[in-house]
């Protein structure tokens, strides 16, 4: 018998499973798995569209991540600018090929340079559009592809992230239904990274500090503002 | 990794004279427990987020064979591949022979204790193969050739001048003038250190959180970012996680993560929730090109409907070590085997058996605290006492505890008799205690007096004090 079979007759023992098609079990699986129950949803999120802004941009910055605020794409290239600025960072982006990015007129900051694709680790800084966000814990959504290469979510020191206020939505719940609604019922990004603040370590004296493995800082540009 | 759970009181003993183990363990009782509160504070639904999360996982386990089943459709359809283990010897086989298809000579991880559960690390360098801890805490402690201590902050039983000269002794060609006084020189240097071995690596292995039926998708919750480069980078992921990882849906994982971090360290999210599902796409400019998950078993049926069962719904958070008295004084090395704290003396005794892990149950004062803040309510207490009583049914206690408890039994069945003894003895006692009313010296509990002294009893029994009680209350009510 293979370690599968055995595996699974003795899980089926340990619960008195039965062959029968419309074993009760059966139906209650299927069931769930075609319509995810929704579970306890915490009040904090569940905010009209500007208190769902105000919340998120506090709780990325409980976590440790910094939050601007365009009113449209036209202003993102002088935040970023600033923020590369007061940290006296190069001027070279790295992004990918996401259509909103593109949208985003760069070369209105003379001084920016913009390279395109995935990154191998050399690149100080890079630029990411997230699919959504969550208001409740300050979370960024992003998932892989050619638009956004998962590596420029990690291996940079400076990671900026833009996201649109409208797709700030309360709770991780309506960012999944909005996955299954872009990727079809049942299927996913290959990567789908939530990401809330840069990356920490607390493993020496329990003494919690920023810049582990990836990113030492977290930048958020909130595009659309509030009314929006 | 030799089991030292049989010597658990020699362990014990050693660690609470060990100063820079005691030093490194106030970190715990102090850090922990007030952040883990502040967070559930602040999230009134923390109490109904645990009811669902209990009410999922015993679904799972109530519906195992089918969510797996589920599972693994998806993750083939995605262009993953599952694989089955019984034992750790069969997890330990399927990893070697996927490294050896690609010709993997390093080997990159992210933490998982399922991978100490099944020693992957000796048995890969066994191979010819290296193994390289990424999380700072896990390769921290491999540098010095220990086990974690702890299932979520591995090198907690550590000081920071002892991982400072294990920097300088690991890390030679750095400059041995550097300035490493500072907890975030430390980890400035094992970033820069493990960079490279992310690209070096053939092959990147990680644990599971979560395995989800709906999608075919393994999530991974941490806060590091050393999870992530070690799936992401390597040509190779693999998954290694044990059967009982299963929710049913993405909204089932989100209720749990909401409970798991603020338990685990008192954050609303860690700062990575990963979700990965299958290999790189046509449309992926980076990722693994293969994907490939290790469902282990590793004694988990056994537990499927018995007294244990409760114990498959633990999601691995360290909560009920963080607030534990006995794991607070002793630390994690003393259980002896991979799991220590409360959930060792549950989880060890069924792994690795009674016969060799009989102290760990032993080893409670049953406070509770462990049930109180575990965000599954597990029973952990009533499940060390279950192992209690297969130990006493077996035979397996001394001689004096079994004597001792038929001596007690003989007079607790016969009320009139146990009244009239105590009536007699405790006065007798109590004038035995001396002017300060203590005992610091008990014939066949010379352990036990040994780090503290018993009070004498003062005045009446408890019986008589009840009594007492009930005449009062009556004549209230009359
Ligand atoms: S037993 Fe409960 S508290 Fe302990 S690690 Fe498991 S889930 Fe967390």
């Amino acid at each position: 018998m293979s370690g599968r079979d055995a595996i699974l007759s003795r899980i089926r023992n340990a619960v008195n499973a039965s062959d029968d098609e419309d074993d009760p079990r059966r139906v209650a699986v299927s069931a769930r798995l075609d319509f995810p129950p929704r579970g306890v949803i915490p009040a904090r999120g569940q905010l009209g569209h500007d208190g769902r802004i105000e919340l998120f941009s506090k709780m990325a910055e409980k976590a440790a991540a910094t939050v601007d605020h365009a009113a449209s794409a036209a202003d993102v290239p002088a935040l970023v600018s600033a923020y590369l600025r007061k940290r006296n960072l190069g001027a070279r982006l790295r992004m990918g090929s996401d259509r909103r990015l593109r949208a985003i007129p760069w070369v209105d900051e003379r001084t920016l340079q913009v390279m395109i694709g995935p990154t191998e680790g050399s690149d100080e800084v890079t630029v990411s559009h997230a699919l959504g966000a969550i208001a409740e814990t300050g979370t960024l959504a992003l998932a892989s592809g050619r638009d956004n290469p998962t590596t420029l979510n990690l291996l940079s020191e400076h990671h900026i992230v833009v996201v649109d206020a409208a797709d700030i939505a309360g709770d991780m719940e309506t960012v999944l239904d909005s996955l299954r609604e872009g990727y079809g019922k049942g299927h996913m990004p290959r990567t789908l990274n939530f990401i809330t603040g840069p990356s920490r370590s607390g493993d020496i004296e329990q003494t919690l500090l920023l810049g582990a493995h990836g990113p030492r800082a977290l930048h958020v540009i909130v595009v659309g503002g509030k009314g929006g | 990794m030799q089991i030292t759970s049989p010597s658990f009181k020699e362990n014990a003993r050693e660690a609470l004279d060990d100063e820079q183990l005691q030093r490194a363990m106030r970190h715990v009782r102090g850090n922990f427990v007030g952040r883990r509160q502040a967070a559930i504070d602040a999230l009134p639904e923390f109490e109904e987020l645990r009811d669902n999360a209990r009410a999922i996982k015993d679904h799972v386990l109530g519906h195992l064979d089918l969510y797996l089943e589920a599972y693994e459709r998806k993750v083939e359809e995605a262009g993953g591949t599952v694989h089955w283990a019984e034992t750790a010897a069969d997890a330990r086989g399927i990893v070697l022979d996927i490294c050896r298809m690609n010709n993997a000579r390093t080997v990159t991880k992210g933490k998982s204790m399922m991978t100490e559960e099944i020693e992957l690390n000796d048995f890969l360098e066994a191979s010819g193969i290296r193994p390289v801890e990424t999380d700072l805490g896990e390769y921290i402690i491999q540098l010095r050739g220990e086990h974690p201590s702890h299932i979520t902050a591995p090198a907690v039983h550590l000081n920071k001048d002892q991982v400072e000269s294990d920097f300088r002794r690991a890390h030679t060609d750095l400059p041995a003038d550097r300035d490493l006084s500072e907890p975030v020189q430390l980890l400035s240097e094992a970033r820069q250190v493990l960079r490279q071995k992310y690209f070096e690596a053939d092959v990147g292995i990680t644990g599971a959180n979560f395995l989800v039926a709906e999608t075919g998708s393994s999530i991974i919750v941490t806060n590091e970012g050393n999870g992530d480069l070690t799936q992401t980078l390597p040509r190779v992921h693999i998954v290694i996680a044990s059967i009982e990882k299963i929710v049913p849906t993405l909204d089932d994982a989100a209720q749990i993560v909401r409970v798991l971090a603020r338990s685990a360290t008192g954050q609303d999210m860690t700062a990575y929730t990963t979700v990965s599902t299958g290999p790189r796409r046509a449309n992926d400019l980076d990722g693994p090109q293969d994907y490939h998950v290790i469902l282990l078993d590793n004694g988990r049926t056994s537990l499927l409907g018995t007294e244990f069962q409760d114990m498959l719904r633990c999601i691995r958070c360290g909560a009920c070590m963080n607030h534990c008295p006995v794991y607070h004084t002793i630390g994690g090395h003393a259980y002896g085997w991979v799991y220590p704290g409360p959930i060792g003396a549950v989880l060890t005794p069924a792994l690795i058996g009674i016969d060799k892990a009989g102290h760990l149950p032993n080893a409670s004062t049953f406070c509770g605290r462990c049930e109180a803040v575990c965000p599954m309510r597990i029973p952990l207490p009533k499940m060390m006492r279950h192992w209690r009583e297969r130990e006493f049914e077996r035979g397996l206690n001394p001689k004096v505890a079994r004597y001792g408890l038929k001596f007690w039994a003989w007079f607790a069945k016969r009320p009139s008799i146990y009244r009239f003894v105590t009536y007699l003895a405790m006065p007798l006692i109590g004038v035995m205690g001396g002017p300060r009313r203590r005992f610091r010296f008990l014939p066949f509990a010379l352990g036990w007096v040994k780090y503290r002294d018993l009070p004498a009893p003062e005045g009446r029994t408890f019986l008589q004090q009840w009594r007492d009680r009930q005449t009062l209350n009556q004549d209230a009510r009359a």
